[in-house]
């Protein structure tokens, strides 16, 4: 068996993120065609998906500046929505701390929800992965290029596809987090932890700038790490009988 | 002139967020409870992000039926990665359920 190379690695990566792909394209073109609708030039348009390339706060910054919104509203709210790739950083970071800080730079920077979920899953089945960080690459770059290519084509040709959001593409995004997820579900704090963070999510869904998102998360690993904790005292307790 | 200052600041505080911690890297120590918190960001989050994509699908209210194509893909998607463990397999069934049936539904 050929060992895998730092390019066969990249690639794999780009090729696990496909169906994130999919899902993306629809938001980016939609978030093309609206930036004509905050009165934004097309090339500010572009700039946002090449600088910021986080897709909610790109969405809920173009909506706020058709609103007139003041600047510092718009980085609050930029900050408070995206603050989640924060906690993605942390989980990734005991697989990327040995790189040059070149490498951190540029994958910090590729960070997604998207390529969060599938680095994270490539690693907990590699978990000593010397080649992982390329894959991390290889996602991130296709995620990149995808949302800069949908971007433009929402930029151009925006009006002509009203019925995008109907076409349910994001549903590949959902169908990739389901195959990650359920195979965790097994234990049952991580069982415990989806449940609680699921129904979490949906109760505050209509929370603005995905705070509805964030408190899930908290709720759910705040179930997660107690139920940890008891069964660890439990089967202490066991072993003590 | 003021939207491409936003913009900018945009994007500055998006990759202070996101880089940070891998900037940072070897000088960041985690506890043992934080890092057993992390292993679950995982979970929760991507459960956190699609739960309400499936349950309400076009941000309104519940739609709980079997004419949610989302809700029954999703559904049966979970089914058979918990059956085959096969992520590829789950993806692919789990989109082909959900097209097929959104297109059988004629919405």
């Amino acid at each position: 068996m050929t060992q895998p190379s730092a390019r066969s690695t990249c690639l794999a990566g780009a090729r696990d993120s496909v169906p994130m792909l999919v899902g993306a394209a629809p938001f980016g073109i939609i978030f093309g065609a609206l930036v004509g609708t905050a009165q934004l030039a097309p090339w500010q348009g572009q700039l946002m998906s090449l600088s910021v390339f986080a897709g909610s706060s790109q969405f809920i910054a173009v909506g706020l500046m058709a609103g007139l919104a003041g600047t510092l509203v718009i980085w609050l709210a930029t900050l408070i929505v995206n603050l989640r790739h924060m906690l993605y950083a942390a989980a990734l970071l005991p697989y990327v701390q040995h790189l040059p800080a070149r490498w951190r730079w540029v994958l910090g920077f590729l960070l997604t929800d998207e390529t969060f979920a599938v680095v994270e899953s490539y690693y907990r089945k590699h978990p000593h992965a010397s080649l992982g960080h390329w894959y991390f690459l290889g996602s991130g770059l296709a995620m990149y290029a995808n949302w800069q290519i949908w971007t433009v084509v929402g930029l151009v040709f925006g009006a002509v596809f009203p019925q995008l959001q109907t076409l349910g593409l994001d549903f590949a995004m959902v169908a990739t987090f389901i195959a990650i997820v359920v195979p965790q579900l097994a234990r049952v704090p991580h069982l415990a932890a989806a449940l609680a963070a699921g129904s979490t999510a949906y109760g505050l869904k209509d929370l603005p700038f995905k705070l509805g998102l964030m408190a899930a998360v908290v709720v759910g690993v705040g179930v997660g790490v107690l139920l940890t904790r008891l069964r660890a005292r439990q089967s202490g307790n066991g072993s003590a009988a | 002139m003021t939207a491409t200052i936003a913009i900018i600041g945009m994007a500055v505080i998006t990759f202070f967020i996101k880089a940070l911690v891998f900037i940072l890297g070897g000088r960041m120590a985690f506890s043992a409870t934080m890092r057993q918190a992390l292993g679950f960001v995982p979970v929760t989050v991507l459960t956190a992000i699609i739960v309400p994509m499936v349950l309400s699908p076009h941000g309104q209210g519940l739609e709980w039926s079997w004419r949610n194509p989302q809700l029954v893909a999703a559904v049966f998607s979970v089914l058979v990665c918990a059956v085959t463990r096969h992520q590829l397999l789950t993806i692919m069934l789990g989109l082909a359920v959900f097209f097929g049936w959104q297109f059988s539904l004629g919405s």
